[in-house]
């Protein structure tokens, strides 16, 4: 049915004047309940499913091209917009090294356990789920005071992909997560922080309590905070900042970035862009992986590439279009929902993991921030300047001297890549991209 | 068939197009939902939106999205049930109903569900006369194409241009047990130009963009977009001169206009009826209080005509209107959506918004801005002996519960001895929400709004927003800089 469909709007296109064109079908269910003390707040069951279509029409030099998706999956719907994509193409202007990839597809693709062979979880489950997280939070510690609620969500999504060049795929993917976000209070001022498990499977999941009470130790971590005053210093990003500066890397690495010259590192490949210390891997076949995927979303393969070994930039990430840009081959990288063009997005990726555990970071810094929380969008990536909100704790001597907010953290992520001096060994996957803490040797922290 | 008003053009395509008329909704809501829950309601939606984007000279792609969907929601207590369906058939409805029941039916009052009456928005702040996804696509090639050729005529400097036209037309109509029964049509047009610009080997960016609820025609007019990509290339070229930032904590005046996102982060999410009711924001229970300055008045205004925060009807058929949040500096509202309203034992506010059909409805603003004040905005400059003065901002975050704020500024100086000096790069503005607007000092007379271009994000959710301040003078507030 689902194949038929992409069949039905590349013929219809095709008919119409397409010269070639492929399609993506998006199907998903979804349940999401939240909690919020013991009381259920809401439960939302949601079904949806999207067509999207590529087009490409010929042109004085090279191809034309549309995109058109839509939720009214009638074949009347279907062919109206087979018929519109061909025409909106036809207003487009001509494109050199537009067109589908040449390269083999993904045609026996490996199975790669994304989708979870369990029963999906009832609501009355997931509640259960979200009250356990809740529970352990509140009673973590009397001071845990309110909470802005927990979180138990079950997805299960089918994609089909199909093009003129006569490859055809699907595949199956579960996710499952569970979240919490108490607020702990203490002297008339008020700190929440989350934790969350996210996986394909759901024996994968931590245990719910065990995210209620790791979100409540975070909240709790921040009550009395203080701000420092402006100063140099060296810096540690935990996992969960360390992933927040990889994926801004990330968007550095895109070949759309580095064709349209809006990336630092545009003109870096083979070179050397950080410490020794840094190895950057973009893996597509992580069996289980959030990011994992057997074909990309212009059905290419997906595979391993390693992105830095030792500080060399050894690759871009990169979909058909934006390799031919480049003259360079596709890595496998084209994401696509049903209603966008392609793209590119990392599938797991994530930075090698060292040899020494946060403890040991800390304590061989002696005096420095560890940054735990990390706010705002500040980074330019044509420059690689970054100046974030920031919050964590002070460390002197190897020691927590207790926490600290209001303050910013401030660099060139260039010259930071080059001052890595040392990355932990506490890889966390909490989503498609994932990192160990890393230490900087130094930074600007803004503050009083 | 109850008669259609005339401007119940969205309540004619869901009942011509799907066969949804005053029995079908009868009977989701009566049948299905009756007598089990406090409030149901229904929305339909039936969007249409188009872009077309040029790099490199060239318009490169066009595309087109159809989204068409029913979200049925029941509520009891403080517990909501939830489905939606993208089938906009009868059968798909009650079977969402149903679900939405179940999840919700725990208990639950006995409300009558009432008969369903259309009623037009009283509001009309939009009436185009051709909506901006009918425009043909070769007219907004063609303003691309303008764009292009003018922006890299105005300076050699510019390296690369992109600019992109994005329509979209929105019908949604909204049916609930209490016999609300409104419908709406939204148009919205955005227009972005940004330029990647070089010298001397050094690479900076500067973006514009502008939109409203308008006729896309008002758009293709060169006194509206060369304005537009004069303004791109300026910010570029500014940056090209930006000298690294000072850090530390220093008084800033903050110009007109968009860098009224600060309200909207610092205090206006603060103020968001959902946070209040479960006491979890920084301004809980805080009500006739002194929250900010004398002087500083802030309002949330979705009745502003043409705006892209503007509505006639909020996404849970309540009409907006224009709320005042702080006046004088005392804290006088919250923002609400019905289900906070009630809980609260508050009125609505018209701020129950949700991004689609797929998405349950939450407290948010809409046009958010400070009242001008009486001083001329050049004695405010003045009045820095040294500082920041920040011009513009790319977008900024909030923490509701412990009200710390941040912005990234894309345009910013120094002030020194009361002058505007040389332009500073990657600046951060960090603070306190319930602190900061008690250290606004100096009030303009130049309240601005922003160039209709704000999309504020909560819970997942994207909805349009606009914002808007007159200069203000801030004192002590912290910059992240990378000097020492």
């Amino acid at each position: 049915m689902s194949l038929e469909l992409i069949e039905r709007a590349l013929n219809r296109a095709r008919n119409a004047g397409a010269h070639s064109g492929d399609a993506v079908l998006v199907e998903d269910a979804s349940t999401e309940v939240r909690v919020r003390g013991t009381e259920v707040e809401h439960v939302k069951q949601s079904r949806e499913r999207r067509l999207g279509l590529r087009i490409f029409v010929e042109g004085d030099g090279g191809l034309r091209q549309a995109i058109t998706s839509t939720s009214d999956l009638s074949d009347d719907a279907v062919d109206r917009m087979a018929d519109e994509t061909v025409a909106l193409a036809r207003a487009t202007a001509a494109d050199a090294v537009a067109g589908l990839p040449n390269a083999p597809f993904a045609t026996d693709p490996p199975d790669l356990a994304l989708a979870d062979t369990a029963e999906s979880p009832s609501v009355d489950t997931l509640v259960g789920d979200a009250q356990a997280a809740e529970a352990a939070a509140e009673a973590y510690d009397e001071r845990i005071v309110n909470s802005e609620g927990s979180s138990a969500d079950t997805g299960n999504t089918r994609v089909h992909y199909g093009n003129t060049a006569g490859f055809q795929g699907s595949y199956a993917r579960t996710v499952h997560s569970i979240s919490a976000q108490p607020i702990a209070g203490a002297d008339g001022a008020m700190q929440t922080d989350y934790w969350f498990t996210v996986a394909r499977h759901r024996k994968a999941l931590e245990d719910p309590a065990a995210v209620g009470r790791h979100a409540a130790e975070r909240a709790l971590a921040q009550l009395g905070s203080r701000r420092l005053t402006t100063r140099e210093t060296p810096v540690i990003f935990d996992p969960m900042t360390a992933r927040s500066m990889l994926s801004s890397l990330a968007g550095c690495l895109s070949g759309y970035s580095v064709y349209r010259a809006s990336s630092f590192l545009g003109d870096r490949l083979g070179e050397r862009i950080g410490s020794s210390a840094l190895t950057v891997i973009d893996d597509g076949r992580v069996p289980g992986g959030l990011g994992s995927k057997p074909f990309d979303g212009e059905g290419l393969p997906t595979r391993r590439t390693t992105v830095v070994a030792d500080g060399m930039l050894k690759s871009f990430l990169l979909d058909h279009y934006s390799g031919q840009k480049l003259g360079l081959a596709s890595t496998g990288n084209a994401s696509r929902s049903a209603g966008s063009a392609p793209g590119v997005a990392p599938t797991n990726l994530w930075i090698e993991p060292g040899t020494q555990s946060l403890d040991q970071l800390v304590q061989s810094m002696g005096t420095g921030l560890l940054v735990t929380k990390l706010f705002g969008h500040g980074f330019n990536p044509v420059t690689g300047d970054f100046s974030r909100g920031a919050a964590g704790v002070w460390i002197e001597n190897g020691e927590a001297t207790g926490p600290v907010e209001e303050i910013t953290v401030a660099g060139n992520l260039g010259e930071m890549l080059q001052n890595i001096d040392a990355v932990g060994s506490d890889l966390v996957w909490m989503g498609a991209v994932a990192a160990p803490s890393l230490r900087v040797s130094q930074l600007t922290v803004a503050g009083e | 068939m109850t008669d259609l008003p005339d401007n119940g053009r969205a309540a004619a395509l869901f009942r011509d197009r799907f066969g949804i008329d005053d029995r079908a909704l009868d009977a989701a809501l009566g049948t299905t939902l009756e007598r089990k829950v406090d409030h149901a309601d229904l929305f339909f939606e039936y969007t249409t939106q188009d872009s077309v984007a040029l790099e490199e000279g060239i318009v490169k792609n066009g595309d087109r999205h159809l989204t068409q969907g029913v979200g049925v929601r029941a509520q009891t207590g403080e517990r909501q049930g939830y489905a939606h369906a993208d089938d906009l058939d009868v059968a798909s409805i009650q079977l969402a109903a149903t679900t939405a029941r179940a999840i919700a039916s725990a208990g639950g009052g006995e409300t009558a569900v009432a008969t369903q009456r259309a009623v037009a928005p009283s509001l009309d702040l939009y009436p185009v006369t051709l909506a901006p996804t009918d425009v043909p696509v070769e007219e907004k090639i063609a303003l691309l194409d303008a764009i292009d050729v003018y922006a890299r005529a105005q300076d050699p400097r510019v390296r690369q241009v992109m600019a992109s036209v994005v329509c979209q037309n929105r019908h949604v109509m909204i049916a609930a047990s209490d016999g609300t029964w409104v419908s709406d049509v939204q148009p919205l047009v955005r227009l972005n130009v940004s330029v990647i610009v070089e010298e001397n080997g050094r690479r900076e960016t500067g973006y514009q963009g502008m939109g409203g609820r308008q006729e896309l025609a008002e758009f293709l007019l060169d006194g509206t977009w060369k304005p537009l990509v004069d303004e791109a290339i300026r910010l570029g070229i500014v940056n090209l001169g930006a000298v690294a930032c000072p850090a530390g904590t220093m008084d800033i005046v903050l110009g007109p206009g968009w860098p009224g996102v600060l309200l909207h982060e610092a205090v206006g999410h603060g103020l968001e009826g959902d946070f209040n009711r479960k006491k979890t924001s920084a301004f809980s229970d805080r009500i006739g209080e002194r929250v900010a300055a004398p002087g500083v008045t802030v309002v949330d205004d979705g009745t502003l005509a043409g705006r892209r925060g503007s509505l006639n009807v909020d996404d849970e058929g309540t009409a907006t209107q224009r709320n005042v949040l702080i006046e004088d500096g005392i804290l006088r509202g919250y923002l609400h959506d019905r289900l906070n309203a009630r809980l609260m034992g508050h009125a609505p506010t018209g701020n129950g918004r949700r991004e689609s059909y797929a998405h349950l409805p939450m407290p948010r603003m809409t046009n958010t801005f400070m009242l001008a004040g009486q001083e001329d905005p050049g004695d405010v400059l003045r009045s820095v002996q040294n500082g920041l003065y920040a011009v513009s901002f790319g977008g900024g975050q909030v923490d509701i519960t412990n009200g710390k704020f941040v912005f990234q500024c894309t345009e910013a100086y120094r002030i020194e001895d009361g002058k505007v000096t040389a332009p500073v790069k990657g600046a951060t503005l960090i603070g306190n929400g319930p602190d900061v607007l008690t250290r606004v000092s100096r009030i303009g007379n130049d309240l601005e709004l922003d160039w209709g271009v704000g999309t504020c994000g909560k819970d997942g959710q994207g909805v349009p927003v606009g914002v808007g301040q007159p200069t203000l003078r801030v004192d002590q507030i912290t910059v992240g800089g990378t000097e020492g």
